[in-house]
């Protein structure tokens, strides 16, 4: 508890001053030693790369939590899948940059999709033992209840099963997302960052909140440690305030539906 | 009802999809509507029966559950099956709607017809079954949805075009929740008592317009005056419905039911085998009264179970 006051402290007395208009919509300066400009590249970097990631690693992690669950249960392809996302979520994560990096880097180059993918191989298992757990606890009364019903398999699933466990699995989802937007490692060998703020999702290197803070922090300079702590402070603010989003979202739908 | 969406051309043959069931079942309907207002005696003897059971064993794994019931359970009656506990109740019922077969390891042999088609017969749907035969289980098992949403749900997945809101009206008068909970259709189905959960569990199987209404224990964790409401429900519901319900309380049995079936344990003192067999089944008051098996006047009387 302390420690986690003491980095919410540092963070905020740190990153407040440099924080403003200028900071969250400009991007960097070409020279560490200036003082002005922003993150913005590295916002638009962050976004897009977790967005991707997201979008593949969500349907795709929740789908293998559903055939875990509900079909494969203890087949030994079932048992494979389980047994490598219990290995994937030890891996250090720079092992996964390095892995998408002798993969793909080496012959498409620095990029965004790049980045997205290292990201995304970060958040599978995180989503799918996360979701795994979730769904185990929906209670068989309910299932039962919507076959009875007359409801096929399918039907259950997508009907009963996941609403059910929509808050859990959002929980799970976020903790990984959250997770993803806070990786350095796999990014700096498949992000590789830059000062420019761009949209290309391949074909040049992107920048990310983490990436513009790791290159802020470790130079000799005031101006650019100054705003890699707004930086951090930015990041801080962005995760937090999507998890209590996703938990105001999920605690509504759970009244209405 | 589309029964016949399952039906792929190489196995029209095979199935018998219940298709022809709905026909007659309308059929037989309207042949009952006539002499009505004689509540006692709408059922002659020639009438068919909604269920023909004919030796069906049931095992779990390699333990046999359930073996050699033979009995026919007669339409818009409420049908008891009583016993100790572990005699296999709860496995006949819920064979009447397959859902044994949702337990890893159930095995069904023997046959069951409804309205003379074997519903276990190769090809035929399970799904297709569940929505003539609806269930309402021990405990209240309503969604973590609105009142509305649950009631609405089988209507929904069966793609059913007509007026929802009359449906979910009509299904909770039918349940008699309706006066209680008209004004908060839109809240938590979590938030009502046990007893109304129950009742919405019913009104929610109504909703889906079965034929049957299988109920197990239905009032088993309710207190007496929710089990009250939920046996004058029964009344009610068996002017449209035949009923079957299994219940460890006799007393129950004998208030509710027209026909009662007793299953009982057997032992094989050899390999220390226990499964549940019928022994006696028949009108209510002749196996309260002067039933013919010993082990069930010893049970009825109270000297076991």
């Amino acid at each position: 508890m302390i420690p986690v006051v003491m980095i919410l402290y540092q963070i905020t007395a740190k990153g407040i001053t440099t924080m403003d208009w200028e900071f969250l919509t400009s991007s960097m300066p070409f020279s560490f030693r200036r003082e002005g400009g922003g993150f913005l590249n590295g916002l638009v970097g962050t976004a897009i790369m977790v967005g991707l990631a997201s979008a593949v690693s969500i349907p795709l992690g929740v789908l293998a939590a559903v055939y875990l669950v509900e079909y494969g249960k203890k087949n030994w392809l079932a048992k494979l899948i389980r047994f490598f996302s219990d290995v994937m979520t030890g891996v250090p994560s720079v092992f996964v940059g390095l892995f998408v990096y002798t993969a793909l880097v080496i012959q498409f180059g620095f990029g965004a999709l790049m980045g997205a993918a290292s990201l995304a191989i970060i958040m599978m298992p995180i989503i799918v033992r996360s979701t795994e757990e979730m769904l185990k606890l929906v209670p068989n009364e309910l299932k039962d209840a919507s076959y009875a019903l007359g409801a096929a398999k399918w039907q259950t699933i997508v009907k009963v099963i996941l609403p059910s466990a929509a808050p859990g699995i959002t929980t799970g989802v976020m903790l990984a997302v959250a997770r993803a937007a806070g990786e350095t490692a796999p990014l700096i060998l498949t992000a590789l960052g830059s000062y420019q703020l761009t949209a290309k999702l391949w074909g040049e290197p992107m920048s990310a909140l983490t990436l513009a803070i790791f290159d802020g922090a470790r130079n000799p300079f005031a101006a650019g440690q100054a705003r890699a702590w707004a930086g951090a402070l930015e990041l801080l603010i962005i995760v937090l305030v999507f998890t209590m989003v996703a938990r105001v979202v999920v605690s509504r739908s759970r009244i209405s539906r | 009802m589309n029964d016949q969406t399952m039906v792929t051309g190489s196995e029209e043959i095979n199935i018998p999809s219940l298709a022809g069931v709905a026909a007659r079942r309308a059929a037989q309907d309207a042949a009952q509507a006539a002499p009505q207002g004689d509540s006692g005696d709408r059922s002659g003897p020639s009438e068919q029966p909604v269920f023909t059971v004919r030796d069906l064993s049931v095992h779990y794994g390699k333990n046999l559950a359930l073996k050699d019931v033979t009995m026919d359970i007669r339409p818009r009656r409420i049908t008891a099956i009583i016993g100790p506990s572990g005699c296999g109740k709860s496995t006949l019922i819920r064979c009447f709607n397959r859902m044994n077969e949702l337990i890893p390891g159930a095995r069904v042999s023997g046959e069951i017809l409804y309205r003379g088609e074997n519903i276990y017969a190769p090809g035929v749907d399970p799904v297709v079954v569940r929505r003539h035969i609806g269930m309402v289980f021990q405990r209240p098992n309503p969604f973590p949805k609105s009142i509305y949403d649950n009631v609405a749900f089988g209507a929904r997945i069966n793609g059913y075009k007509g007026d929802m809101d009359e449906l979910v009206e009509r299904s909770l008068r039918r349940a008699a929740l309706w006066d209680e909970v008209r004004n908060q259709l839109k809240k938590s189905a979590l938030d009502l008592s046990g007893g109304q959960q129950q009742r919405l569990c019913i009104a929610r199987a109504i909703a889906v317009e079965p034929d049957v209404i299988l109920m197990d224990e239905p009032a088993s964790a309710l207190d007496p005056i929710a089990t009250v409401r939920i046996e004058d429900l029964m009344q009610e519901l068996k002017q449209d419905y035949s009923i079957v319900i299994v219940t460890h309380n006799m007393q129950q049995a004998a208030r509710v039911s027209d026909e009662t079936a007793f299953l009982y344990t057997e032992v094989d003192e050899s390999t220390a085998g226990r499964w549940g067999i019928l022994v006696e089944f028949g009108e209510t008051g002749q196996i309260f009264t002067r039933p013919r098996d010993k082990r069930t006047e010893d049970y009825v009387s109270g000297r076991f179970g």
